[in-house]
């Protein structure tokens, strides 16, 4: 479980998120949704350390990361696991040493060990033995994605984030990306967070949704109650896609 | 003030830089690639370089001697001289600043705009240590080697086309080369190697790692980063020069 309280952080003279406050919970996909440029990037960076809050305390299973110092955070990452935006494979390793760095850097397996878990994490996410030798700039938007997520969960990782985890993927290989990241989640029982505008994940995914607005929390609950919810930045956000408009209309017509 | 946020910033990631390693064993491996990539794939250009300025060195010499009353072995001390105390340290210096600067800003700049060095710190990893310690004791260590060939291929340069062009016999340019050597020359040019060695591969590591933005900025930063290394190369080529002459 991870704990934020009251999450205060600024740019220069902008305050971008403004005292943000909530849970999420472990075994389930957290999503922090919102429009561009309404904090959830800064939220989620501000969670994993990668930026400092000004105010306020992160809490991993009541250990407070933000009173932390390097060498205890350095630990506590260890056990987090993050998928970026554009995968952020490193392009000088093939697809099956991106996934074993890792284990290179924090465990004493032996080579044949590593090469195990390796092929395990990376027929969880459907990639293909051809495919491991193979560098980052030779596999698809959607395969670098998954190779991403095997490297994030390699270490079996306590939290997971995901940082737009769908962008600049057709809607298919969406869908498969976001199955793959809630049965993980599931399956090994982490804590993970997604970072999203995608409506199609919220509503496959989202065992518990955060709506940011202007750098303040403007509306919390589950993927049943998003359609409902009596939130105008909300509705404007969500029926900015005209599917699901036409799905609540439709739910409201037949008295659901 | 400008200065001083750079250079703060500097020595600040320097810190991290000379961190304990996470993984010796992986660092290890690193270094040994960096050394074949910033080092030994640069031993051609070097020769090429040295062989021409050697030659190049030994025509200007030869045409600005043409008295009788000096003996023509000054040609090859001459070239000798040049070559061991400025172009194979100095100069040599200035143009790798340009190949091997050029790649670490861009490579290092290149990992920060797509996330990768986020990635390795959310790992767990020390970014700056892991990226950027192999490169500079790579570098550091390959420059006296680097400074030793130029030396030895421009020399070769002198011999091809001094006597090539019948500006000096060979016998006479290897007694020249020979002549009045002093060592100390050598071992002064070898501490400037290796702190020119230090200002190739840390400063542009320097201006590669904190890059912000995209392809355009990384770009912008390589060249922010050839020149102020250049820079930094002159002014400590002289410092250098008054304190160890």
């Amino acid at each position: 479980m991870i704990r934020v309280e009251n999450i205060i952080k600024s740019f220069d003279s902008k305050m971008v998120l403004k005292g943000i406050t909530t849970e999420f919970q472990k075994g389930q996909t957290n999503l922090i949704i919102g429009r561009s440029g309404s904090g959830k990037t800064v939220l989620l960076k501000s969670i994993v350390g990668l930026h400092e809050v000004d105010q306020g305390e992160i809490y991993y299973d009541d250990r407070n990361f933000t009173r932390m110092k390097m060498k205890e955070r350095k630990r506590l990452r260890q056990e987090m696991g993050m998928v970026f935006q554009g995968g952020a494979l490193f392009d000088s390793l093939t697809v099956a040493e991106n996934v074993r760095f890792p284990m290179d850097m924090f465990t004493n397996q032996t080579a044949k060990e590593k090469e195990e878990r390796v092929a395990y994490c990376l027929d969880r996410v459907n990639i293909k033995p051809e495919a491991f030798r193979l560098s980052p700039a030779e596999i698809s938007g959607g395969m670098q994605k998954r190779v991403a997520i095997a490297r994030a969960i390699v270490l079996n990782p306590k939290y997971l984030f995901c940082d737009e985890p769908n962008s600049g993927l057709d809607p298919e290989t969406s869908l498969v990306i976001d199955s793959l990241i809630h049965d993980l989640t599931v399956d090994l029982n982490m804590t993970t967070i997604i970072n999203t505008h995608d409506m199609n994940s919220v509503m496959e995914i989202g065992d518990k949704i955060l709506f940011i607005s202007e750098g303040e929390m403007g509306w919390i609950g589950s993927k049943s109650e998003i359609l409902h919810a009596k939130n105008k930045k909300l509705e404007e956000f969500v029926f900015a896609n005209r599917q699901y408009k036409e799905m609540r209309d439709a739910r409201i017509e037949n008295g659901s | 003030m400008h200065f001083f946020y750079h250079a703060g910033r500097y020595f600040s990631l320097l810190t991290k830089v000379f961190s304990k390693p996470e993984r010796h064993k992986v660092y290890v491996k690193r270094l040994f690639s960096e050394i074949d990539a910033l080092g030994v794939n640069t031993v051609g250009l070097v020769v090429i370089i040295s062989i021409f300025m050697g030659g190049i060195i030994t025509l200007q010499v030869a045409y600005n001697m043409q008295n009788p009353f000096l003996p023509s072995y000054l040609i090859g001390l001459g070239n000798r001289d040049t070559l061991i105390l400025e172009f194979s340290s100095t100069i040599l210096g200035l143009i790798l600043a340009g190949k091997i600067g050029s790649n670490i800003t861009s490579e290092i700049g290149s990992m920060r705009v797509t996330e990768q060095i986020d990635s390795l710190e959310i790992m767990g990893v020390n970014p700056a240590s892991y990226l950027i310690l192999p490169k500079i004791v790579a570098v550091v260590f390959i420059f006296p080697f680097l400074y030793v060939i130029s030396v030895f291929f421009g020399l070769i340069g002198g011999l091809l086309v001094g006597p090539g062009v019948g500006a000096i016999t060979a016998a006479e340019y290897l007694n020249g080369v020979q002549y009045l050597f002093n060592p100390h020359y050598v071992g002064f040019s070898m501490v400037k190697s290796l702190v020119f060695g230090f200002l190739v591969s840390s400063i542009p590591a320097y201006f590669g790692y904190f890059v912000e933005g995209g392809a355009f900025e990384v770009g912008a930063a390589s060249t922010r980063a050839v020149v102020t290394t250049n820079i930094l190369i002159l002014i400590w080529d002289l410092i250098l020069t008054q304190l160890l002459m």
